[in-house]
């Protein structure tokens, strides 16, 4: 399997504050890799450094290339993609054009292609493609933020915070669509307080703490980790509720 | 007052709403876009209205030798930002839209000016030299600025309008120009007189609205130029530009600014600097609209029209004060009505 992120010695500052210190991590191909860790770790700045909202101090290579020059929009354009913890949806426009819009890049025959592939993934939002992306159920609308991120056709996905205030049920749905973008070839890089879902799905994982991290290995090998079994597993079960 | 008079007046004030409605949806466009309360709206007016007198009374306007001066000085901005990858199809592109097009635009215009061309001839030229001007001025001014808070982007706004005023007074002299009618008939209806001029103002306006409406409703770029308006991360993170959307922002602007001028200008004289004393009430219309509402600005630009000619008939000396005292009662409603919002949000 072959290398497709790379991040060496990151580090992330808000002004004086460094939220981010010294982390490194890399995501193959086809693989989930998922970042657990507490609130405040410092979790989101690193995903949305990675994908140029922040500035980040360190290497960032996709696809064997450092990303240092490009803005966030070429770095859609390069495949790699962003489900923000806020979902940043257009709230104004019905679920079609959301999802149009995650294509703006592509051709008109690869947006067909798209919407197909995302309504059967998501078939609720077919049947609400006429609604108001801000009418949507927190459900809908973290379904709505994965399609149009998956419009774009993205090699790598990064979501963050996916299960954030979502009904159990709907939380396990969305771990699903995970675990089948990884045999359709996309990689997923996920950032999860509901540590037990998330190792559950992952292949590999890194624990963050306070802009640190502390512990990475096999998803299945971390589950079972005394250290994070008493710190997150636990602390994840009351949080979901 | 009997109907007749009252009709004359509401026939004026609609004629004059109309034109304040473009330039308040091209202001509300603008903000929503790219943050930039685009003071020089009145300034593309009067380049719009006596760029088009020029051109048809045979002068080869200064504007055009402007478009052609800081399209490449916006090229070089754009060769300086894309030095480290210089990118063929991306200079190709920057080369096009900054220098190709003004210069085409300058030279159709020095053959046309010698030619005593029709007035849709004219009014094409006009619109696409200020459009052009329009473009140029984003990537010099805005776009280096598209970061900083709206107080430095409306600083700046400040600074265009009093460099393209001065630079108006240079071009165009301090004479008042009138132009051309764009259609010389003229209707009556019972006690109305619709002249020609009246319905082009009215048939362009809704032709441009209507054309707007389809643009955002239907087109890719429309619906990315919303959501940039909407969410500017999100439109980021599915890969639209901020910069091209600024871009399709002040096109629209200039091109609206320029067609309200011309629409005016066989109306009444214009000097160097009425443009922007037409531009702040489209500018009320968009404050009453919240910079937000389109549909609000609209009404509201048509309420601002009725207002205006009704106060120049009883009150000619406080036209302008009547006006702008709407203003008051609007920001004092709105500051009541919202929540405290936070002055900058991203």
């Amino acid at each position: 399997m072959s290398t497709l992120l790379e991040v060496t010695d990151a580090h992330v500052s808000y002004g004086k504050v460094e939220a981010v210190r010294s982390v490194s991590l890399t995501v193959a191909e086809n693989e989930i890799v998922t970042i657990i860790g507490a609130n405040g770790a410092g979790k989101t700045t690193l995903l949305s450094a990675i994908m140029g909202v922040f500035p980040l101090k360190g290497r960032v290579s996709f696809l064997g290339e450092d990303l240092a020059r490009y803005e966030i929009e070429d770095r859609v354009a390069r495949g790699l993609c962003l489900v923000p913890e806020h979902r940043e949806l257009f709230a104004t426009m019905n679920v079609e054009d959301n999802l149009q819009l995650g294509a703006f890049r592509m051709s008109k025959a690869h947006a067909a292609r798209g919407f197909e592939h995302v309504y059967t993934l998501f078939p609720k939002l077919k049947e609400r493609r006429k609604q108001l992306a801000g009418t949507l159920s927190g459900g809908e609308q973290q379904m709505l933020a994965m399609g149009r991120a998956l419009m774009g056709s993205p090699k790598m996905l990064m979501l963050d915070e996916p299960s954030l205030g979502l009904a159990p049920i709907i939380v396990a749905g969305i771990f699903e669509i995970v675990a089948k973008l990884r045999e359709e070839g996309v990689s997923v890089l996920l950032v999860e307080q509901n540590a037990k879902a998330a190792l559950k799905v992952a292949d590999r994982a890194y624990v963050m703490e306070l802009g640190e991290f502390v512990l990475n290995g096999k998803a299945a090998e971390i589950a079972t980790d005394q250290r994070v079994a008493a710190s997150y597993l636990g602390f994840a079960e009351t949080a979901a509720s | 007052m009997n109907t007749t008079i009252l009709l004359f007046l509401l026939q004026d004030g609609i004629t004059n709403g109309a034109i304040y409605a473009l330039l308040g949806l091209a202001l509300v466009l603008v903000f929503a876009v790219t943050r930039v309360i685009l003071i020089p709206q009145g300034e593309f007016v009067t380049y719009g209205a006596l760029t088009y007198a020029s051109l048809a009374a045979g002068r080869m306007p200064g504007t055009a030798k402007l478009a052609v001066v800081i399209g490449l000085v916006a090229f070089a901005f754009d060769l300086y930002a894309m030095r480290k990858t210089l990118h063929v199809p991306k200079v190709a592109r920057a080369f096009a839209l900054h220098v190709a097009f003004p210069v085409v635009v300058l030279l159709v215009s020095m053959w046309a000016a010698d030619q005593r061309m029709p007035a849709g001839v004219s009014l094409a030229l006009s619109l696409l030299i200020v459009a052009s001007i329009g473009l140029s001025l984003y990537r010099i001014v805005f776009q280096p600025l598209a970061h900083t808070s709206v107080l430095v982007l409306l600083i700046a706004s400040v600074g265009v309008h009093l460099a393209m005023q001065g630079l108006g007074l240079l071009f165009f002299g301090a004479e008042g120009q009138r132009g051309p009618t764009l259609l010389t008939a003229t209707a009556t209806l019972g006690s109305l007189r619709f002249t020609g001029q009246g319905m082009a103002v009215y048939g362009i306006t809704i032709a441009f609205i209507v054309g707007l409406w389809l643009f955002f409703g239907l087109t890719l770029y429309g619906k990315a130029l919303r959501a940039t308006a909407v969410n500017r991360l999100g439109a980021r993170l599915v890969g639209i530009r901020t910069t091209l959307s600024g871009q399709i922002a002040f096109l629209l602007a200039s091109t609206i600014g320029a067609l309200s001028g011309i629409l005016i200008v066989p109306i009444t004289t214009l000097y160097y600097d009425t443009g922007f004393l037409i531009g702040l009430k489209g500018f009320i219309a968009a404050i009453i609209g919240g910079l937000i509402s389109y549909p609000l600005t609209a009404v509201a630009a048509l309420v601002v029209g009725i207002v205006e000619a009704f106060s120049s008939f009883y009150a000619s000396n406080f036209k302008e004060v009547i006006v702008f005292t709407l203003l008051i009662p609007v920001l004092l409603l709105r500051s009541l009505a919202a929540p405290a919002v936070e002055e900058e949000k991203d």
